[in-house]
């Protein structure tokens, strides 16, 4: 039995009169790939944002690590070793490429707060160079001093993905990352992502394209109205019928 | 977007440099080089250049920071007073207390954003400037405004000399802080004020600083701590306040809590956003353009008006100077928001803005004849 990474115990969180999660429980093991389905308004992104620190659960907890991160400012939280991608992307509009992604790799190498007002930022060159190796590696190399905000929404997506993978985070949320992206680009962001899996790196991927899903993970769980309702190898799931109902209508996976 | 280069950024120094001490000599013939106006450029120059470090890198409005060139100004003259009349500790105490403020209204202040983080800014500066009315008189002598006596203690300057017949005056040890040396003693002190804002602009902080305006969330989920580089921003440009208040009190040792007042608050961020937000040059050509024209217009009446128009028709003159008049004299601040009108709505990125549209307009020509053959055989010399 390998490490579970994280743990979601017990979670609930309601909008109003909404619960969009009801006694969730997740456990993520270390190094594989988790992907969580489930039909829209689930609360598959809700269950992201708990575990970031952008929402506060009314109760339970989530621990990485061993450790409870309820309470944690988003910014401790991602030292901590989460990094997210959102569902639509956010990056720097207004700065380029290569500085969209030193800054995740400034904070990965100096903390939450460094005041080095006198350094200059053309003699960082390590982190440069690596912020190009990503940048390489995902695909935009050529655009590395265009302003990020004039990229298609792909595109952005991936960059956002590059400012992640920068970090090394110990544990890699994303949430629907070839979500408008052509064929083509969804093809090469999940060679990426089967790249990086040989390096050990857990993610929890929430994807609607199963197509995606049924090439990346390791591991797939169900979420349907804030619960989960099945968790099982990419097998497993497939010719699970509850999972069919709930969540294709009895369509075939 | 090029990553600027440390050889770039040493031009650039040097050019700016040259540009501000030789401006004596080419101001001449626009008649601004004399000493009185030549001081002003270079104290709002060095207030502006900070004050853009929060407002441009950041993007947090700012409308108090004359709060903290009172509080220099008044702390520069109390150490005429007390201590001596040189200006070297003058300045440091006025930035080191402003400095303080600026950390105390900073804390309080950047728990908000946004037009929450404008208002309190506000707030807090109109509140000093009603403080010094009022329970901090026996301080800022009310609305005579602290001056100097010749009575004052002065316990440095007395270990050298017994006190003088007349009232004395401030120099930078034994440098005159009047006339053009005061102008020179200013310049330097600008030129390193510019040098370190630019070192601001391009280091790893400043990128941060940029990043926080573009998308603060964003900061926040990538392990940021975004408050303390707020703080660290605003407290640096609240330096700034203060050290332009300290020079104003040493080139005219006289404080007055006029200074504080709102309007000089939004006179920065005109000058600011008329040269260019976050860029380094931007709020410098601000300072010199509003500054120039301040200058020129609050001196005109309308017999001025008529001399100036004296080379059309009597008719023609006899109905512009009407015209006109309101926006001269003390009518300059209506030409002041008429002008901040017309940037914001057509040039928000100010005058570098428009610079780099012309630039690009030209180099479009010269650089894609792939596109346009046809105007470049015509235009032969669009391409210089
Ligand atoms: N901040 C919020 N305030 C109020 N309601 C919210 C908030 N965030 C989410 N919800 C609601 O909670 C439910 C779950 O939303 P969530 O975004 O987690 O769904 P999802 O599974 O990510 O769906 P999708 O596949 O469309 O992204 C939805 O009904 C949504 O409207
Ligand atoms: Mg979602």
């Amino acid at each position: 039995m390998s490490n579970i990474i994280l743990e979601i115990d017990n979670v609930q969180k309601s909008f109003g009169g909404l619960k969009a999660l009801s006694d969730l429980n997740l456990k993520i093991e270390e190094g594989k790939v988790h992907a969580i389905i489930g039909p829209n308004g689930a609360g598959k992104s809700t269950m992201l944002n708990v575990c970031i620190g952008q929402l506060a659960p009314d109760s339970g907890t989530v621990t990485f690590n061993g450790e409870n991160m309820i309470g944690k400012a988003p910014h401790e939280i991602n030292q901590a070793g989460i990094s997210r991608v959102f569902q639509t992307p956010e990056i720097f509009p207004d700065l380029s490429l290569l500085q969209n992604v030193m800054i995740p790799a400034f904070a990965r190498q100096e903390g939450a707060f460094k005041m080095n007002i006198f350094r200059s930022l053309s003699n960082e060159n390590n982190i440069q160079d690596e912020a190009c190796q990503i940048l390489e590696d995902i695909g935009l190399i050529e655009q590395i001093h265009s302003i990020a905000g004039s990229l298609s929404r792909g595109d952005k997506r991936r960059l956002e993905l590059a400012m992640c993978l920068v970090q090394h985070p110990k544990l890699l949320l994303l949430d629907e990352p070839t979500a408008g992206m052509a064929r083509h680009d969804t093809n090469k962001t999940i060679d990426l992502l089967m790249k990086i899996k040989e390096g050990g790196m857990t993610k929890i991927i929430i994807e609607h394209d199963m197509h995606v899903v049924f090439s990346v993970a390791d591991h797939i769980s169900v979420l349907a109205q804030g619960t989960i309702i099945a968790s099982g190898t990419p097998d497993e799931i497939r010719g699970n019928p509850k999972v069919q109902e709930a969540y294709l209508g009895g369509a075939h996976l | 977007m090029k990553a600027p280069t440390i050889k770039n950024d040493i031009l650039v120094m040097l050019i700016f440099s040259a540009v501000i001490l030789s401006m004596p000599i080419w101001l001449e013939p626009l008649g601004a080089s004399y000493p009185d106006l030549l001081q002003k450029f270079a104290i709002f120059g060095i207030f502006a250049v900070g004050y853009n470090i929060l407002f441009g890198l950041t993007g947090y409005l700012s409308f108090g920071h004359a709060a903290f060139l009172g509080v220099g100004s008044y702390t520069a003259v109390w150490s005429f007073k007390l201590l001596t009349m040189n200006i070297f500790p003058a300045i440091i105490f006025s930035v080191l207390l402003s400095g303080l403020f600026a950390l105390l209204i900073g804390f309080i202040t950047l728990r908000r954003s946004g037009i929450y983080f404008s208002i309190l800014t506000l707030a807090f500066a109109q509140m000093f400037y009603n403080l010094a009315y009022s329970v901090l008189t026996p301080i800022t002598n009310g609305e005579t405004g602290l001056q100097l006596a010749r009575t004052d203690p002065r316990v440095i300057d007395r270990l050298f000399s017994e006190a003088g017949e007349g009232l004395p005056s401030t120099d930078f040890f034994g440098l005159a802080m009047s006339g053009y040396s005061g102008f020179y003693v200013c310049a330097i002190i600008l030129i390193v004020a510019f040098f370190i804002s630019q070192r601001i602009f391009h280091s790893p902080f400043g990128i941060k600083l940029r990043a926080i305006k573009s998308n603060q969330t964003r900061m926040k989920y990538t392990g940021y701590s975004t408050r303390p580089y707020l703080l660290t921003a605003f407290v640096i440009s609240g330096m700034y306040a203060g050290l332009a208040g300290g020079l104003m009190a040493a080139t005219d040792p006289l404080a007055g809590a006029e200074r504080m007042q709102w309007t000089a608050s939004g006179e920065v961020v005109l000058m600011t956003i008329l040269g260019g937000v976050g860029t380094l040059i931007g709020p410098m050509l601000g300072v010199g353009i509003i500054k120039y024209f301040e200058n020129i217009f609050s001196a005109l009446n309308e017999q001025g008006l008529h001399q100036a128009y004296s080379f059309m028709p009597d008719w023609l003159s006899n109905i512009l100077v009407p015209m006109t008049s309101p926006f001269v004299g003390e009518g300059w601040h209506l030409t002041l928001g008429a002008l901040f009108v017309f940037i914001v709505v057509f040039l928000p990125g100010g005058i570098m803005e428009g610079i780099d549209m012309i630039k690009k307009l030209f180099s479009k020509k010269s650089s894609e004849p792939d596109f346009e053959p046809i105007e470049k055989k015509t235009t032969p010399e669009s391409g210089k």
